[in-house]
């Protein structure tokens, strides 16, 4: 079981290894959001007595970096169904449980590495965490974060029979549980309506831990924040792997 | 015992199988047979209901009515114990593209449990096998079609299976790869004794290889013989006409599903 969970990880990072261009590419956008808005937004933000931006941006754009690569490496099943390797392993004498964990876990090494690449570059564009001792929560929080995104992502596309419906996805999911996370902007002094969106959004609490952990401010507290991150990461398992099992190719 | 004497001498063995998808009968009560070390083609046209009795017969899909049969376990209680005892090629491909032929090969290995002593030697023994052990290390990515077909039927015979299913294996090869590719086949048959199910749309390769044929349309079985058997019976010289006489002439206006278009996105992006 752990030989088959451990060789469907590997070929995760592999293919994450060999493939330059997408990583590349992928890190393309986190770095636009650093410089255009990190440092255009910077003098209102400053002006309107919140601080420096670049500070309070970084966690934002690193946990958008682990939402858009975790959700990505679990809509690639859907890729997977018709073409490729799913197949192979949905015929294989292992259980589907076994193949969902291993995937999982190897999409979710991919954007915790995405993650700390993103980290390190924002250090280089200025960012500076205030406190190192953090950096093991922030690890958790990334960690967690990555994992509850490819599940589902992974739940989503076992539901989905082919590419038509990604459109849909990004612009009716992703985009918004990116902008409406908190990571472009504080939660305190939102209308209401933006707040209670943002509440029972699960990335507003990898954000809040993730700025936490590395610049100070926060909303809710690592408790509420590794709370809430911990109890859905085990829903959309729980979720993703009942799907996952139902798929009928 | 007259199950039993069924499961020694049947590969496959499938009763009045039947499986609908909404309003559309995919398959209608079928039933046939395949001996043990037979190779046996089941050809029919676009859309006939081919596909999903090897999906059926796999494991991947559920039947609506009807009882299988595959090495004497039934796919749809013992899902393991089939999915161990055959092996496959599909339609489309389905190697990790971004992995080296080596990488692929152990990844099979590993899922089907092939213990890590005789993996090592398995791997080389198939590889050679299609002759593909000199390009092991490289990106499957880089491979010809021909190449990538031979590299999954290595894959696919690695756990030695009992049969070895193929979904149109020798579609868009040249006839050099697909005289090949069937010289392994035979060759593996006849020193292995594995039974072969294949489909194809080449009616002269289903004549020269397999030993019995099945004819289906519209999800329906309309013969079953020896090429000979067919052709006898329809007065035709040669299987494909056989074929046509027994389908038809009319050409099958299949329609194009999202499958299509995924495909043919596929092929842009893989450029």
């Amino acid at each position: 079981m752990i030989r088959t969970i451990y060789i469907l990880w590997l070929r995760q990072l592999k293919r994450y290894v060999r493939s330059r261009s997408r990583m590349i590419g992928s890190l393309g956008q986190p770095i636009l959001f650093l410089l255009a808005l990190g440092y255009g937004f910077g003098p209102v933000f400053q002006k309107a007595g919140q601080g420096n931006y670049l500070e309070f941006l970084a966690p934002g754009v690193i946990a958008m970096t682990i939402l858009f690569t975790a959700i990505f490496s679990g809509i690639e099943i859907i890729w997977d169904k018709q073409f490729g390797f799913l197949k192979e392993t949905l015929v294989a004498p292992v259980s589907r449980l076994n193949i969902m964990i291993g995937r999982t876990l190897g999409g979710a090494s991919v954007a915790t590495i995405q993650g700390i690449i993103v980290f390190f570059i924002s250090i280089a564009a200025g960012f500076r965490p205030t406190s190192l001792a953090f950096l093991p929560v922030a690890l958790l929080i990334t960690v967690l974060t990555a994992l509850l995104f490819t599940a589902m992502g992974t739940a989503i596309a076992s539901l989905l029979e082919d590419m038509q419906g990604f459109q849909m996805i990004m612009n009716f999911l992703v985009m918004p549980i990116f902008f409406l996370s908190g990571a472009l902007f504080p939660l305190a002094g939102l209308p209401g309506s933006i707040f209670i969106a943002a509440s029972v959004n699960p990335l507003t609490y990898g954000v809040d831990g993730l700025r936490g952990a590395l610049g100070g401010q926060m909303h809710f507290g690592f408790g509420s924040d590794l709370a809430v991150l911990t109890g859905v990461t085990a829903l959309f398992l729980v979720i993703g792997s009942y799907l996952f099992s139902k798929i009928e190719i | 015992m007259h199950q039993k004497d069924r499961t020694d001498n049947y590969s496959i063995d499938v009763r009045n199988l039947t499986k609908k998808f909404a309003d559309f009968t995919a398959v209608d009560n079928i039933s046939f047979s395949v001996k043990r070390g037979e190779t046996f083609a089941f050809l029919g046209p676009n859309g006939a209901g081919k596909t999903t009795t090897i999906k059926m017969l796999t494991t991947l899909l559920r039947p609506t009515t009807g009882t299988m049969q595959v090495n004497g376990f039934d796919p749809m209680t013992n899902q393991d114990a089939v999915r161990r005892s055959f092996g496959i090629v599909f339609q489309d491909p389905s190697l990790d593209d971004e992995l080296t032929a080596y990488e692929n090969m152990e990844f099979h290995g590993v899922l089907y449990k092939v213990p890590d002593k005789i993996l090592k030697k398995k791997i080389e023994e198939m590889l050679n096998f299609v002759e593909l052990w000199d390009r092991k290390n490289d990106i499957v990515k880089h491979f010809s079609g021909g190449m990538k077909r031979r590299l999954e039927i290595a894959r696919g015979l690695l756990h030695t299976p009992e049969v070895l299913f193929m979904d149109e294996p020798t579609i868009g090869l040249d006839p050099q790869t697909r005289n090949s590719i069937w010289k392994y086949l035979k060759n593996l048959n006849s020193t292995a004794g594995i039974t072969v199910f294949f489909t194809t749309h080449y009616m002269d390769e289903a004549e020269r290889v397999a030993d019995r044929v099945a004819i289906i349309d519209h999800g329906k079985i309309v013969a079953e013989g020896t090429p000979e058997e067919l052709k006898e019976k329809t007065g035709a010289k040669s299987l494909e006409d056989a074929f046509l006489s027994l389908t038809g002439k009319k050409i099958r206006e299949e329609e194009s599903g999202s499958i299509d278009e995924m495909r043919m996105n596929r092929k842009m992006w893989s450029k």
